[in-house]
């Protein structure tokens, strides 16, 4: 599918996401186009990371969680409970605000979700971590201290640890949860080239509380406000001319 | 304290002279009482270590017993003519059953706290854990008893032997050493980063892998510290392996024949020796022995918790 341009890459059709009974994603249609980064925006408790979760099912590990609607991803609905959700996340990767290494060496932690699918051969594995060491721009950093643990890399390298970590699975869309609200500046700004060079090869949907983050990484931006989608168009048109005026509002800090 | 000085003006609490304020009188008396009982209890310790280790220690200093022969001799005969004291099968048999205890209630134990954390913590925290729970409040002489009236003669009819013995003491103790297995890997299962969990998941990897490799292998420094707390336990336990175990002094061919542990030896004999004599002292070196393997075991714990911190 990905050798027709700008086709998307996958489309949620009335995803609504459930707490108990409190409704926290209210009927969301999106599509995503393939190989472009999507940013979320929105106030705290708007959804937006409810609603990204709920894109490789990991609401599952919620107690009380629920999913409705559908998300179509290669002419496979993911929200059908008969999906293997153990194949639906090697396709969908996931990075989170803190980076979470494992308590393992830097190579273990790449090596580790490929030896879960089962790659033993040694020379495969460490092609496989060299590439994604390189794709994440970490390789030439951390090539000659591979057996250390990866919890002696400072707080950015072990965020491009988690990204690479998800790259070695090679999934084909890239889930991040505000992936530098918890790094500092220059860190930061390594992220955002690596969320630029990723997108040569995955769908990107990234959630974050910079704006400028959001106009400088992503091609399109949707404004999420109490669950609801406001808004969802090419990130240009959101940050100059957005159409609703709580968009407008919130993007030029008059609330949330 | 009638101190015109403390009159100051930069004072910003009220002037009370030839009084302390209240709440400086407050927490002067809250420190005093807190420092005394940590001095009781300081001294407290201080005084049993000395004791014992001054009553252990006469045998060897002043009595003419090697230290060489109470670890090494086979023999225990502390009422013969030229009395020996080889306390080797019991330091055999202590070992044995703790060591044995731990590796079956191990497994038990850490499994509990999986299933009460990881498959179904509901179940866990309302059925499971009281159960075990419950486990530590029973009295020891009823593990004993129960040891005794269906562990017993079950070993009995299915292995060669009495039924009592190291293999009898092992399962009565780890019955009592599960809780303390249990309780301290559900805490340090609990206290798992939940990004860790969530980042296995996101790799695409099944609960049984995420368990396997990455919460085990995270928290076992703390797994074994809860083992070792339980060998400790199990270490210092009398009565109900006594009751079990068949306590003849020597180093039996089978899990299944009668031995004894140093624990037991004490108790079965203090009674009948006198203060100050040779086998009374002798006894009181056993007790030293307990206390030193005793600070053993802490000194492991406490490299056990540096490793978690430093994780």
């Amino acid at each position: 599918m990905s050798t027709v341009a700008t086709q998307h890459a996958f489309y949620s059709k009335d995803l609504s996401v459930y707490y108990g009974d409190k409704q926290a994603v209210k009927k969301i249609s999106m599509d995503f186009p393939d190989r472009q980064v999507v940013a979320l925006i929105g106030p705290s408790g708007c959804g937006k990371s409810t609603f990204l979760r709920s894109l490789n099912r990991m609401n599952d590990l919620i107690p009380g969680a629920r999913i409705e609607g559908e998300v179509w991803i290669n002419d496979q609905n993911i929200c059908d409970p008969r999906t293997d959700v153990v194949r639906l996340r090697q396709k969908i990767g996931m990075v989170w605000q803190r980076p979470n290494p494992f308590h393992k060496s830097i190579y273990e932690n790449i090596a580790f979700g490929a030896r879960y699918h089962g790659i033993k051969d040694r020379k495969a594995l460490d092609g496989i971590v060299e590439e994604a060491l390189r794709k994440t721009a970490l390789w030439d950093e951390v090539k000659d201290r591979l057996n250390q643990s990866a919890l002696a890399l400072s707080g950015g390298q072990q965020q491009r640890l988690c990204i690479a970590r998800s790259v070695a699975v090679r999934p084909s869309i890239l889930l991040m949860d505000e992936p530098a609200s918890a790094l500092d500046p220059v860190s930061t700004a390594k992220i955002e080239e690596l969320i630029a060079e990723l997108k040569k090869e995955y769908s990107i949907v990234i959630v974050t509380h910079n704006m400028h983050q959001a106009a400088r990484v992503s091609d399109r931006t949707a404004f999420f406000f109490l669950g609801d989608l406001v808004e969802y168009d090419d990130t240009r048109t959101i940050f100059t001319n957005p159409s609703r005026k709580s968009t407008d509002d919130y993007i030029s800090g008059r609330f949330g | 304290m009638n101190l015109p000085e403390s009159r100051s003006t930069a004072d910003p609490a009220p002037p009370q002279t030839g009084k302390i304020a209240k709440h400086h009188l407050e927490e002067w008396r809250g420190k005093a009482y807190v420092y005394l009982c940590v001095l009781l209890l300081v001294v407290i310790i201080f005084s049993i270590v000395v004791f014992i280790a001054s009553r252990g220690l006469t045998p060897f200093i002043s009595q003419g017993v090697s230290i060489k022969e109470m670890l090494f001799g086979l023999k225990w005969a502390p009422e013969d003519d030229t009395p020996v004291f080889g306390a080797l099968p019991f330091l055999v048999g202590s070992f044995s059953t703790s060591l044995i205890a731990a590796l079956i209630a191990a497994p038990l134990g850490i499994c509990a706290s999986i299933f009460m954390t990881e498959i179904m913590p509901k179940t866990g925290k309302s059925v499971l854990q009281p159960a075990i729970e419950l486990l530590a409040g029973i009295p020891s002489v009823v593990y004993g008893f129960v040891g005794l009236s269906v562990i017993v003669p079950f070993l009995r009819h299915t292995f060669p032997g009495q039924g009592v013995g190291i293999m009898a003491g092992a399962i009565v103790l780890s019955v009592m050493i599960l809780p303390t297995i249990t309780s301290i890997a559900t805490d340090a299962l609990r206290s798992l980063p939940a990004g860790l969990k969530e980042g296995s998941y996101a790799l695409g990897a099944t609960r049984w892998q995420t368990i396997a490799r990455i919460i085990l292998p995270t928290t076992m420094p703390a797994l074994l510290t809860g083992v070792v707390l339980g060998i400790a336990r199990a270490f210092g336990e009398a009565l109900a392996v006594q009751m079990v175990i068949g306590n003849a002094p020597h180093i039996p061919h089978s899990l299944f024949e009668s031995a004894t542990t140093l624990t037991s030896i004490i108790t079965l004999s203090m009674g009948n020796t006198t203060t100050g004599s040779l086998h009374n002292n002798a006894l009181w070196s056993l007790a030293l022995i307990l206390l030193i393997m005793t600070f053993l075991f802490v000194f492991i714990v406490r490299l056990l918790e540096r490793r978690v911190k430093r994780s």
